[in-house]
């Protein structure tokens, strides 16, 4: 069969999610933006992607299907599962970068967060040493901690200011230099918000 | 007549799917009707089925009410709770076992078996004979086959418990179209959607379990953000205290244990869940209890119940704030909070839930009641007669593989939006390798061990090839039931990969099939007792009648072959009684109403001259 002709009744270039001609619901792409409809940009509105979600689980979901066809409940279920988890990244701006980094070849693993990023040498050093006296048990540790804490989070916040800039930078060029840089900052926002983790958990 | 009525009945109707909250306690079925949610009773009227379940003496299993007062007088052979029991392996319920009066069968390992008499059920059987009970009084008061369903279950349930319970709607002769989580449920029910959006969250404790879900509410969507709860914390927790209580009480008082006696247990079970249930209305009640002659009262106030009961309250307040942060929300971000389950009435619960949610709960619907109105919401929606509603509800445990060294690899997480799927490529690790085991585990931890093992996939048939070569995707889907589905591709050659599952807890589907098959079977083997005993009933009442008239001057005036033909046909008929053959003892029966035809015209016509005699006189 050839791609976009309608499963059912067989029409070329019929199909999307439905067919035009007989209205089937057809298999779903696995591409998480293409299923969306949405252009594929890193900058996205949260309430229109919402709006989207809200839309299409009308349209798709197992519960509105349960008198059709057995494929067309299977593809309802299997579209539904794509768009519940294309809304869980795409919602979220650093899972959304790490999506589309991972489809442009960007090799993305959970052990790049353990290199500590140069300019945090010392702060990490002075860290370690007061998370080291407030496990001693010295709590004159414990003021500082929450300044590295506050400071932290700071610089998560700028983090996320600067990845923001960078989303546009790359709607607006589409170069894999941007891209580059956007991986080089997750990386260093996982590692600050995995120190933020840490002096949480300490000071509680 | 008949016929057309049945036609024109046959194009109008569609089957109707019914909503049944399959409780630890009770259970209720209800449908929707024109004006919304409705509860089903039964012939007498009540709501409510016990959700107990007795092996009669005779070998018959009752359910509901009677087999509830078989609790007292036969508590070995009558089981209780059973949704506690649900999914689980012996080693998870030793605590619980302690406790029921019932036993279970030796090599109970991967199912429970329940020992009652000299038969074995497993749990999911026990909860289809409660199942079987409903779906007749459904079918008794709606005056149609029920042969479809949504049946609700505890939001934390896991894979093997929502597994569990819809196969005990199949043996029950159900079709499962939907499980649905109960909060979700009393959500629906409540029909907050009216006010087009808001944010509310459900507290459920119930018999046996604890639930709390947070909705967001837009436009007749219930998007349900996060769930938490306890599968073993529920008004059980709070009897079983009182319980301990009370026995400690009475053995000081009479220096007497009666803790192992099943039924001194079972009435005094009865007797403080009674007086637990008054102290919500009233300050304090006299417990009373009665056994062997002798007489135990207790005063117990309120404010003692409070206290004793307290850190069981407390403990539903840690998975609600653990729900309210997995939902990113603060307490103030809570628009309206719905309370569901027999112990939202106790006044301390409710005003727990008042203070942590900064909100005065809703409790205008029955809290026994709301889950089930809600379920027959889910099976309207289901059958497309409500179209502006729709439920998306999530998983509440993660699902993850087990990887080098036991630690899981997550693949699922807990809150994600259902149906959910991760795909993951598998390889053989040594040269010519034809299987790939997948050990499957739901739960938070890091190690495989500390998860809840679901099930053992195995990738099969694999083209012997050296190690690293063979690539395998194999896809999980956690479905609107959140029950997990596994399929495997070969990447290579693009072909579907055989996969066998071993569920580490519960039934195969080898085992369901074949109870399905059995309880098909004992249905027929009923049905054909009772035509049996319908068709003796009849030939009794012919062979009464023939009997009698063989005294009437009718008699005389047949010819000696008339009189010949009815003595045959009155012989064959009672040979035909004995053999149990109920379409052999109904053709005899017609045989014989052929044969009497004259018999009885000539009755009829001696009888009209009698009375024509009568009036002329």
């Amino acid at each position: 069969m050839e791609k976009d002709n309608c499963w059912q009744c067989g029409h070329r270039s019929a199909a999307s999610l439905f067919c035009r001609f007989c209205n089937a619901l057809q298999p779903p792409v696995m591409d998480y933006y293409a299923f969306l409809g949405m252009p594929r940009r890193l900058k996205i509105e949260p309430g229109e992607l919402e709006a989207t979600f809200y839309r299409m689980s009308r349209l798709l979901h197992p519960d509105r299907y349960l008198r059709r066809t057995p494929r067309e409940r299977q593809y309802s279920l299997e579209a539904t599962a794509i768009l519940n988890d294309a809304y869980r990244v795409l919602r979220d701006p650093v899972k959304r970068a790490e999506y589309v980094l991972r489809q442009e070849g960007f090799n993305i693993g959970e052990q790049r967060g353990n290199d500590v990023p140069p300019e945090l040498l010392e702060e990490v050093f002075e860290l370690n040493e007061s998370l080291e006296e407030l496990r001693g048990g010295d709590q004159s540790a414990r003021p500082q901690l929450e300044q590295a804490r506050q400071r932290f989070l700071g610089m998560q916040r700028e983090a996320d200011q600067e990845l923001d800039r960078l989303f546009a930078d790359y709607d607006a060029r589409g170069d894999r230099q941007t891209l580059a840089s956007i991986r080089a900052l997750l990386n260093r926002r996982r590692y600050i918000s995995n120190l933020a983790g840490e002096v949480e958990k300490e000071l509680l | 007549m008949s016929q057309i009525f049945q036609i024109d009945f046959g194009s109008q109707k569609k089957a109707r799917v019914v909503g049944i909250d399959l409780g630890t306690t009770n259970s209720l079925a209800a449908y929707m009707d024109a004006a919304g949610p409705r509860i089903i009773p039964d012939a007498a009227g009540r709501r409510i089925v016990p959700s107990v379940v007795s092996l009669t003496e005779d070998g018959e299993i009752t359910a509901g009410e009677p087999a509830r007062n078989l609790l007292l007088s036969r508590p070995e052979r009558t089981v209780y709770s059973v949704k506690r029991l649900m999914g689980r392996g012996a080693a998870d319920v030793q605590d619980e076992l302690r406790r029921f009066p019932f036993h279970i069968a030796p090599g109970s390992e991967a199912v429970l078996r329940l020992q009652l008499g000299d038969r074995q059920f497993t749990p999911p059987e026990i909860s289809a004979a409660i199942l079987r009970q409903l779906k007749k009084n459904a079918e008794a008061f709606l005056g149609e086959p029920v042969n479809q369903a949504v049946i609700t279950v505890p939001a934390y349930f896991n894979d093997a418990q929502r597994q569990a319970t819809k196969d005990a709607g199949r043996i029950a002769g159900l079709e499962v179209l939907r499980l649905v989580n109960e909060p979700t449920a009393a959500a629906l029910a409540y029909g907050l959607d009216k006010r087009k959006q808001g944010v509310v969250a459900v507290y459920d404790l119930g018999g046996g379990t604890f639930d709390i879900s947070i909705l967001k509410l837009q436009d007749g969507i219930f998007e349900v953000l996060a769930t938490n709860g306890d599968t073993h914390l529920g008004g059980d927790d709070i009897d079983n205290l009182l319980l301990d209580i009370a026995l400690e009480d009475i053995q000081s008082e009479w220096s007497l244990s009666l803790a192992r006696d099943s039924a001194a247990v079972q009435i005094l079970r009865r007797a403080v869940i009674e007086a637990k249930e008054k102290l919500s209305f009233v300050p304090s009640v006299n417990l009373e209890f009665e056994f062997e002659g002798r007489k135990y009262q207790r005063e117990l106030t309120r404010e003692l119940l409070e206290r004793l009961i307290r850190p069981i309250i407390d403990r539903t307040l840690g998975p609600c704030r653990a729900c309210l942060r997995d939902a990113g929300l603060t307490p103030e971000q809570i628009d309206e909070v719905v309370l569901v389950g027999g112990s939202t009435r106790i006044p301390l619960v409710r005003s727990a839930v008042e203070t942590l949610f900064r909100a005065r709960p809703h409790t205008e619907l029955n809290p026994d009641e709301v889950v089930a109105l809600g379920a027959a919401v889910q099976a309207a929606i289901l059958s497309g007669d409500v179209e502006d509603k729709l439920l998306l509800d999530v998983t509440p445990l993660s699902l993850g593989i087990e990887t080098m060294g036991g630690v899981v690899s997550k693949l699922i997480h807990r809150n994600s939006t259902i149906p959910a799927s991760a795909t993951e490529v598998f390889t053989t690790a040594v040269d010519g390798q034809r299987n790939v085991l997948i050990h499957v585990v739901q739960g938070e931890r890091e190690l495989a061990k500390d998860c809840r093992s679901l099930a053992r996939f195995d990738l099969k048939d694999i083209e012997p090839m050296p190690a690293g070569m063979a690539r395998i995707e194999v896809r999980f889907l956690i479905d609107a039931n959140g029950i997990l589905n596994v399929t495997a591709r070969d990447l290579r050659t693009g072909k579907e990969q055989s996969v066998d599952v071993k569920p580490s807890y519960g039934l195969t589907d080898e085992q369901v099939e074949a109870m399905i098959r059995e309880s098909i079977e004992s249905a027929e083997e009923d049905f054909a007792e009772r035509q049996v005993r319908e068709a003796r009933l009849e030939a009794d009442t012919i062979l009464a009648a023939v009997d009698k008239a063989k005294s009437n001057p009718a008699w005389e005036e047949l010819s000696a072959e008339e009189r010949a033909a009815i003595d045959l046909a009155l012989n064959e008929l009672l040979l035909a009684y004995h053999s149990g053959d109920y379409l052999l003892i109904r053709a005899q029966i017609d045989k014989l109403n052929t044969v009497t035809m004259k018999l009885a015209e000539n009755m009829m016509n001696s009888a009209v001259r009698t009375a024509l005699k009568g009036t002329s006189i």
